[in-house]
């Protein structure tokens, strides 16, 4: 039976949306796994050393467990707000000759080994083997790594009691609240307990039987829970979203293009992966902070306008890049609609300029780090309206990758084609490029007139370009269709 | 109403579609049947220009559907599900079809109203978005917004799958009274040879790509389909 689920948890590893790619995406999503799982590592090994410059006095190891409480809390919130059991992947299974107690261990059993539970080893695990290097004793480490590994098991074996039933939250919730107030109040040091829990499992490894029995307890109630409820109006139901319908006809002054304004406003909002790259952009507004506050930076100023243009274009590069594969779900039916394909594009236009707008309207607080830094941003805001709005609607009529919306926003690469790749080149290093060519040899804010003027040049030769970007697309129009209409 | 000519199509090798001749006049209700892979909706996504014939051209209303758009504004069509735009309501739908065929919202709505009876209470005021209708209330939403603005052509690829029987009932009767005056051309596919037979009064028998058959409906029709599918 379990090598059964095996095979079908290997297919499903190696046909999932983010591994059934191309050969170059796949060495780029493999790099970036790598330098994270390295990153994590490094901070692992090197927190020892760093805790133990800065703090000599005390000793790293009970410097880390007084904080692991607070990392243990941290970790569940962060789970119970994002982590889900995988129990939709049983439905197929469940009319099958399968007995249902396999079915639970399967889905409990799957959940043990997600990215949540896994992250988190990438730092404790090198920390121990430093610990153990630096002559601590082998078997207290062993024993504080074990207890660990099971407290993160048990806090995913508490998020789905906890997401499931509202009594265990209550409880949960309960139970907090007494440990803040005692702390509060003074009456028991719970974080110092907390950290002398951990100690105490060092110094005497049979102690980590306790976090055994926790992490069994909790696997125990949790299949008890959910073995009851393995039925399709019960645990394995797939939810439903109550629609909710606003008024968007404040669009209408925009005329022609606002059915399809509404259309992506609508898009953008009910749609996972749309709205965390709506949400995205705001973020990326903040972006600036980092160059701007080090001084490292101070003399590389083609990297300035670097952070410039993502400040106004995060929406712009992350939604634009990806049109028209947007609409692929329903390309076919818009191109048997009776509509200038112009009208199309052109509603994209509005929204990634009125973004851009929005977001450089709230970007003026940079004003704070000088007017040379807002000349920059102001620079890369009229570069993102005139010329990458324009040229991302050129590069989209290349997409020729699905997107399927229904699918979750996070890792999701589909619609990723050696597109979005090359098209970094004129939308990011051509303005840095330019930036750095006036700026090192004319001089004198020459920099910041070069990218606006581009964008002012771009701006002012919208209409012959669209012209030009609208053939394109209806030359390949046969081309979408037949791709977009692949699963994805 | 409807030419098609010399038509055919051909994915390397292999041809899914090849018809040499075939005119649909104005007003008929023109029954399109076939097993898998005979090319029925091969042929109508021709006729949308959603694909590109190998050879031939279909000529609507005299205009090339390859080279113009214009058949556009008279051309109703729902072919399956990505006619639909999963994130928006029925209701969200339907006007964004009436905006883009210029139909205002007061319109909008009292077409709607027409379609009462075959929503049956289960796709207007539901709160739910199409993405999360039963196959069978997708279906009848596409099918209704196929009819919006007037066309002079409305073509349904496989109408009555999904449909309820009570629905696929209500729906025989809607295409009848859509084709009562002669003036709208209905082209439906189904693999219900019962449904097509009491809808339409001509009936094409696709196979491997080619015509077979090319019946006018009688009372015989259905026996006569019965007996040649029944191989």
């Amino acid at each position: 039976m379990i090598s059964h689920f095996l095979k079908l948890e290997w297919k499903q590893f190696f046909r999932s949306a983010t591994f059934g790619k191309s050969i170059a995406l796949k060495i780029i999503i493999g790099f970036l796994a790598l330098y994270f799982i390295l990153t994590f590592s490094v901070i692992g090994a090197g927190s020892f050393f760093i805790l133990k410059k800065t703090f000599p006095e005390s000793d790293p190891l009970q410097i880390v467990n007084s904080y692991l409480i607070f990392a243990i809390l941290g970790d569940l919130i962060f789970r119970y707000l994002m982590q889900k059991l995988p129990i939709m992947n049983i439905k197929p299974m469940l009319s099958l000759p399968v007995n249902k107690d396999s079915l639970v261990h399967y889905v409990l059993g799957k959940s043990s080994i997600s990215f949540f539970n896994i992250l988190g080893l990438f730092f404790y695990v090198p920390f121990s083997i430093v610990l153990i290097v630096k002559g601590y004793d082998i078997t207290g480490v062993l024993a504080w790594l074990l207890s660990i590994i099971l407290i993160i098991q048990s806090a995913n074996f508490l998020n789905f009691l906890i997401n499931k039933n509202m009594i265990a939250l209550t409880v949960i919730i309960g139970f907090l609240l007494i440990l803040i107030g005692l702390q509060n109040f003074e009456i028991v040091d719970v974080v110092s307990l907390g950290g002398k829990f951990f100690d105490a499992i060092y110094a005497t490894p049979l102690y980590s039987l306790i976090t055994v029995l926790l992490v069994a307890a909790l696997y125990r109630l949790n299949f008890q829970q959910l073995r009851n409820q393995v039925y399709l109006d019960e645990a394995i139901a797939s939810k439903v979203e109550e629609a909710k319908s606003v008024d968007l006809s404040w669009t209408d002054k925009l005329g022609d293009v606002a059915p399809f304004i509404k259309n992506d406003i609508r898009l953008i909002w009910r749609n996972k992966r749309t709205k965390t790259v709506f949400l995205m952009s705001f973020l990326l507004l903040l972006y600036g902070l980092i160059f701007f506050t080090s001084d490292v930076y101070k003399d590389m100023k083609p990297l300035l306008m670097f952070a410039s243009l993502f400040i106004t274009g995060g929406f712009t590069l992350n939604y634009g890049q990806f049109i028209p594969a947007w609409d692929s779900a329903h390309y076919k039916m818009l191109m048997s609609q009776s509509f200038r394909y112009r009208k199309f594009l052109e509603s994209k236009w509005v929204l990634m300029v009125s973004m851009t707008s929005i977001l450089y309207l709230l970007s003026f607080p940079y004003l704070y780090f000088g007017i040379d830094i807002f000349l920059m941003i102001t620079a890369g805001a009229i570069f993102n309206i005139g010329f990458n709005s324009l040229f991302l609607l050129y590069a989209g009529s290349f997409n020729r990758k699905r997107i399927d919306l229904t699918k979750s926003a996070f890792g999701n690469t589909q619609g990723t084609s050696a597109t979005q790749f090359l098209v970094i080149i004129p939308l990011m290093l051509f303005p840095m490029l330019l930036f750095w060519g006036f700026d090192a040899f004319v001089g004198y804010n020459s920099g910041f007139i070069a990218v606006a003027s581009v964008g002012v040049l771009a701006f002012v030769f919208k209409n012959t370009l669209m012209n030009f970007i609208e053939k394109k697309y209806i030359r390949d129009k046969y081309a979408m269709i037949n791709a977009f209409g692949k699963e994805a | 109403m409807i030419t098609i000519d010399t038509v055919s199509k051909k994915y390397g090798k292999a041809e899914v579609l090849n018809i040499n001749a075939l005119e649909i006049p104005t007003g008929q209700s023109f029954g399109l049947v076939g097993n898998n892979g005979a090319g029925k909706t091969t042929l109508f996504n021709i006729l949308l220009d959603l694909i590109r014939p190998t050879t031939g051209a279909i000529v609507t209303n005299d205009i090339s559907v390859h080279k113009s758009e214009a058949w556009k504004k008279f051309t109703g069509s729902f072919i399956d599900e990505s006619f639909l735009i999963s994130y928006l309501t029925p209701e969200e739908y339907f006007q964004f079809i009436g905006d883009l065929r210029g139909i205002n919202k007061a319109d909008v709505t009292s077409f709607l109203s027409q379609f009462e009876e075959f929503f049956n209470e289960e796709v207007l005021g539901k709160k739910k978005y199409l993405r999360d209708l039963s196959k069978g209330n997708q279906k009848k939403v596409g099918i209704v917004a196929a009819m919006m603005g007037d066309p002079k052509v409305v073509v349904l690829d496989e109408p009555f799958a999904n449909l309820d029987p009570t629905t696929q009932i209500r729906l025989k009767k809607i295409l009848k009274t859509l084709t009562e005056n002669k003036e709208i051309t209905v082209l439906v596919s189904s693999h219900d040879l019962s449904h097509v037979t009491e809808v339409c009064e001509r009936i094409v028998v696709l196979d491997k790509g080619a015509v077979v058959k090319d019946i006018v409906t009688s009372a015989e029709t259905l026996q006569e389909l019965e007996r040649y599918f029944a191989v």
